[in-house]
């Protein structure tokens, strides 16, 4: 497709209405190929919602996370409600904590990548020399799973979320429509962010066949500093400085904070999920091509 | 007896060749290691931010929990030596057709299946977890006598076989519903609530873990045996966990079995 693109370019100079029809004709193109990738994707995750289900309800260490941390924002016997509700120590009281677990299990939920395992499989299979045929860049078919993964996991979040209030009323609140558009926003970065580091992962399977055990490696830091485990409120000001050098941070712990309403920096919060973003992406397109030229030359 | 011999060499053939084949892959080594030490980084990393502050799980000390901590990781290394491995296989086994080969075997199928093979790399997590569990006791005051070592030794036994139930049960739903094959993992991470003491939890959820999911059992109750401090009436509950689920997995393997109609059909 970029060779297509790089070749027509002297034409498309000649005249601006030329332009504009290539522009359309591309988009066009690009729209319909979006379009059915999407669907079959949709199509054959609609046969696995029973795993989806289950996928889904693996991401339920938020919620154990939260009955440690419900307990130890507890105010000691002795003191009043109204003097307890700091008493912890978090700077959270139950209702904050139920609502920033709940969030960090929806950002969670919706930030997944799996591109890791799907690729290392189709590469050990041998399904990828087709894809590689095709005039698509494969990545784009991972991106299509994921975002029909995310529409079949939908009921079963709100499902889940659902039980959650029914256990936890106090907990219940209605997002702003300023915040509620902002956290899809940064959920969607969050996913772009996650489903790039998996992908520069993914593309060390052409070096080598076991990249998934890689995976696992990163999945530690992204598990203590991402927030998922605790409220970033807790961890000592130096360790929260260090951690938000890392974009684990933003993957759980910004959407999460977002969507339950809490004070965040928006701005400078996206402005850093884009700088991640901004960096990963040429990596993965670099790291894509070598791997490429590298599984060619193998003459697998 | 000759029996049992006998399944005790085919035992030895089973994980002799397992080993010889693992060991063409020692990078693996290196990588479980790391992510062994990321992890107890991590979880001692949330225990400082506990307790740093003055807070208790549950009214455990720090020394305490760390029992807890080093048994969990002790069940992480069984796991990723023995359960992983094995019974991670048996959807494949359903999914490819092959189950009907080792039903044909003269050897009992669910011993076939539960020892099959066995991948070394968790060795590290099994040694350094009792290593942190035993060391963590002794500074947390426990005395090292007959009494405590039998008792500690048949708790982490009962864990061990608890947990190998639970999970041999949720492999073999595969057999009717081939598609839920990730229903273990949503038993990992619900089982990663015992990386603390139980009686941290809220009290439903400790009602949770205790009675319908015996998170209780795994960590909690053979880490206050370890520290001395279990009372007769828990360890005689968890021998008993232990003997039933076992049992139910046996029941459930055969009912399974009946209904088991093979790939193509």
């Amino acid at each position: 497709m970029r060779a297509w693109r790089q070749e027509d370019a002297p034409r498309r100079r000649r005249s601006l209405g030329r332009l504009v029809w290539s522009l359309g004709r591309q988009l066009h193109h690009g729209g319909r190929v979006a379009r059915a990738l999407f669907s079959s994707q949709y199509a054959l995750m609609l046969e696995y919602r029973a795993e989806t289900a289950l996928w889904a309800l693996s991401g339920i260490l938020p919620f154990i996370m939260l009955g440690i941390w419900s307990q130890l924002a507890v105010p000691p016997a002795g003191l009043g409600p109204g003097q307890g509700a700091d008493a912890g120590g978090i700077g959270l009281d139950q209702v904050q904590l139920s609502r920033y677990f709940l969030c960090a299990f929806v950002a969670r939920q919706f930030s997944v990548a799996w591109v890791v395992y799907a690729f290392e499989e189709d590469a050990l299979q041998g399904r990828l020399s087709p894809y590689l045929l095709q005039p698509l860049q494969p990545l784009w078919r991972y991106v299509a799973a994921h975002l029909a993964e995310q529409v079949t996991r939908l009921p079963f979040v709100v499902l889940i979320a659902a039980v959650f209030f029914l256990l936890q009323p106090a907990a219940l609140w209605i997002p702003t429509p300023g915040r509620l558009v902002a956290t899809v926003l940064a959920i969607w970065l969050a996913f772009t962010i996650n489903f790039l580091l998996q992908s520069c992962i993914a593309i060390l399977c052409f070096w080598s066949e076991r990249a998934s055990a890689l995976e696992r490696l990163l999945f530690i830091p992204y598990l203590f500093l991402s927030g998922l485990v605790a409220p970033l409120e807790v961890f000592p000001p130096a360790l929260r400085a260090a951690a938000h050098w890392t974009p684990f941070p933003y993957m759980v712990a910004f959407p999460a904070q977002l969507l339950a309403g809490e004070a965040v920096p928006i701005a400078a919060s996206f402005a850093a999920m884009v700088g991640w973003i901004s960096l990963l992406l040429p990596i993965t397109l670099l790291l894509w091509r070598a791997g490429v030229r590298r599984y060619s030359a193998m003459g697998a | 007896m000759a029996g049992l011999l006998r399944y005790w060499r085919t035992l030895k053939r089973f994980w002799g060749s397992a080993l010889a084949s693992q060991m063409e892959y020692q990078l693996n080594l290196l990588i479980e290691v790391l992510a062994m030490a990321g992890n107890l980084a991590g979880s001692l990393l949330l225990l400082w931010l506990i307790y740093g502050r003055g807070q208790q799980l549950g009214g455990w000390s720090l020394d305490a929990a760390l029992v807890v901590l080093g048994i969990y990781t002790l069940l992480d290394g069984v796991s990723s030596t023995l359960l992983r491995p094995n019974l991670g296989a048996i959807v494949t086994q359903v999914q490819q057709g092959t189950l009907d080969f080792v039903l044909l075997k003269p050897i009992d199928s669910q011993f076939w299946l539960s020892t099959r093979t066995l991948s070394p790399w968790g060795l590290p997590e099994i040694v350094t977890g009792l290593a942190l569990a035993i060391w963590a006791a002794l500074r947390a005051g426990a005395r090292p006598g007959a009494a405590t070592i039998l008792g500690g030794a048949l708790m982490l036994l009962s864990s061990v076989v608890i947990l190998y139930s639970l999970w041999f049960v949720l492999a073999t739903t595969s057999i009717w519903f081939v598609k839920t094959w990730n229903v273990t993992e949503v038993l990992r991470a619900a089982l990663s609530a015992g990386r603390y003491p139980i009686s941290a939890y809220p009290a439903g959820l400790r009602t949770l873990f205790t009675v319908v999911l015996p998170v209780a059992f795994l960590t909690t109750v053979p880490a206050e045996a370890i520290l001395g401090r279990a009372s007769g009436m828990w360890l005689l509950l968890s021998v008993a966990v232990a003997t039933a689920s076992l049992l139910f997995s046996r029941w459930f393997w055969r009912l399974a079995l009946r209904d088991y109609t093979s790939a193509s059909s």
